[in-house]
Parts: C-alpha cells; sequence; structure tokens
C-alpha cells in the first residue's frame, strides 16, 4: 500500500487527510490517478488537475513512486 | 527567517531582522485580507499549508532570490488557520545595498510564493458558503 497525503479541497473530497492506496513499487504518476480515480471516487472530479509532490517536490506524470516515498496530491495552490 | 505561523505576524520584528548597516533599502511586502473580489463580499479566509515542503518551497525560494540579487537578509512569514478581514496572511521583507535590488527581489519571493509553495486559502463568503479559492496558473 502506499500512503498519500492530501491537502485543501482533495482533502474535503476524500475525507481524510491521507489515504491509502493499492501500489506496485515503481509505477508511475499517470497510474497513481488512474488508481486514485478507481479507489477514491469521490476525488475523481479533482484527479486531472491534482499536483503531485514526491518527497517534497513537484513531479511530472512520468515520474515514478516507490513505496517508501513521501507522497502528496493537492489542488493548484493559492496562498499569499 | 522562513516560517509558518499561526499567531497574527509581527511585521516590524520581521523588518528589523532584514535591516543591517550593509544594506541601504529595506522592502516590506504584507498580504492582508481584502473584502472585495468582485462584487462578493469575504468574511474571512482560512489557510492550510503542506508544513513541510512549503518550508522547503520557500527555502528554496530564498536560494533562488539570492543568487539572482545581492541579498543582505530575507524573512518570509506565512500565516495559516483562521483569518479575520484586514489580517495579515503573508509578509516579505528582504534587505539589499540599493533599492531596485529590493524591489525586484521582493517581488520575485511574493510572486512565486503564490505560483510554488504549497498553501491553500479558502473563502468564507458573507452569504455563509465555503469556498476554496481555484486559481489558473
Amino acid at each position: 500500500m502506499l500512503q498519500i497525503k492530501l491537502f485543501a479541497r482533495a482533502k474535503e473530497l476524500a475525507g481524510a487527510a491521507a489515504i491509502e492506496i493499492i501500489w506496485n513499487d515503481g509505477e508511475t504518476v499517470t497510474r497513481l490517478r488512474e488508481r486514485l480515480g478507481e479507489q477514491v471516487p469521490a476525488l475523481k472530479p479533482l484527479v486531472p488537475r491534482l499536483l503531485v509532490a514526491v518527497n517534497r517536490d513537484y513531479v511530472k506524470d512520468d515520474a515514478v513512486i516507490r513505496l517508501t516515498d513521501e507522497v502528496a496530491c493537492f489542488p493548484p495552490v493559492s496562498g499569499g | 527567517m522562513i516560517f509558518l505561523t499561526d499567531t497574527p505576524i509581527d511585521y516590524h520584528a520581521l523588518t528589523e531582522s532584514v535591516r543591517s548597516p550593509q544594506s541601504g533599502a529595506v522592502v516590506l511586502f504584507l498580504g492582508t485580507v481584502r473584502e472585495m473580489t468582485g462584487d462578493r463580499r469575504t468574511l474571512a479566509l482560512e489557510y492550510e499549508a503542506y508544513p513541510e515542503m512549503a518550508s522547503a518551497k520557500l527555502a528554496e525560494l530564498e536560494e533562488t532570490a539570492r543568487s539572482r540579487w545581492p541579498i543582505d537578509r530575507v524573512g518570509v512569514v506565512h500565516r495559516l488557520g483562521h483569518l479575520e478581514l484586514g489580517e495579515i496572511s503573508v509578509a516579505v521583507a528582504v534587505s539589499c545595498p540599493h533599492r531596485r535590488q529590493a524591489f525586484e527581489a521582493g517581488q520575485f519571493l511574493i510572486d512565486q510564493l503564490k505560483v510554488s509553495v504549497p498553501i491553500w486559502k479558502q473563502e468564507n463568503w458573507d452569504d455563509g458558503s465555503k469556498e476554496w479559492v481555484d486559481l489558473q496558473h
């Protein structure tokens, strides 16, 4: 299982600050988006626009995620 | 000095912390909770952060700014939690030898903060509704 931190509207839609999804070590961010949509239906409308951070840095859809990585998903930022 | 806080930002102390005899220019930017967005009236804002990543991204921004301008000292503070109208949500203070550098560096820091630091705000509108601010960058 891969633990994923959620923030802002993503946290609200999922109803949790962190979720776990089924994961095979080394799959990509593209796969993560698919699995989020399948396993957390409430997140589905937001999935295409979610930003993904691995080990506290933004990553693109072809990035690989390890089971030991710190992963977070959240909507576009709006600080300031 | 870069940090996130749940309590009101002491911008006087922040400004003092970047002053030094090496710098002839100090620029302070304050972001405050604005009442009107178009025709809609804000009562309050709620801020949330991914604290570990926000701190890391702010440190990166400082490093990038230092590589572009001859910055002496930098202070960035972002408030989190519930903020009433008029309260300060973010403060950026920067000191440089000359004013143009200080203005440019300060503008860079606040502009980049708004696009790359994982912090979000939720509007509390005067009709009682709440809505996450969703900007297209």
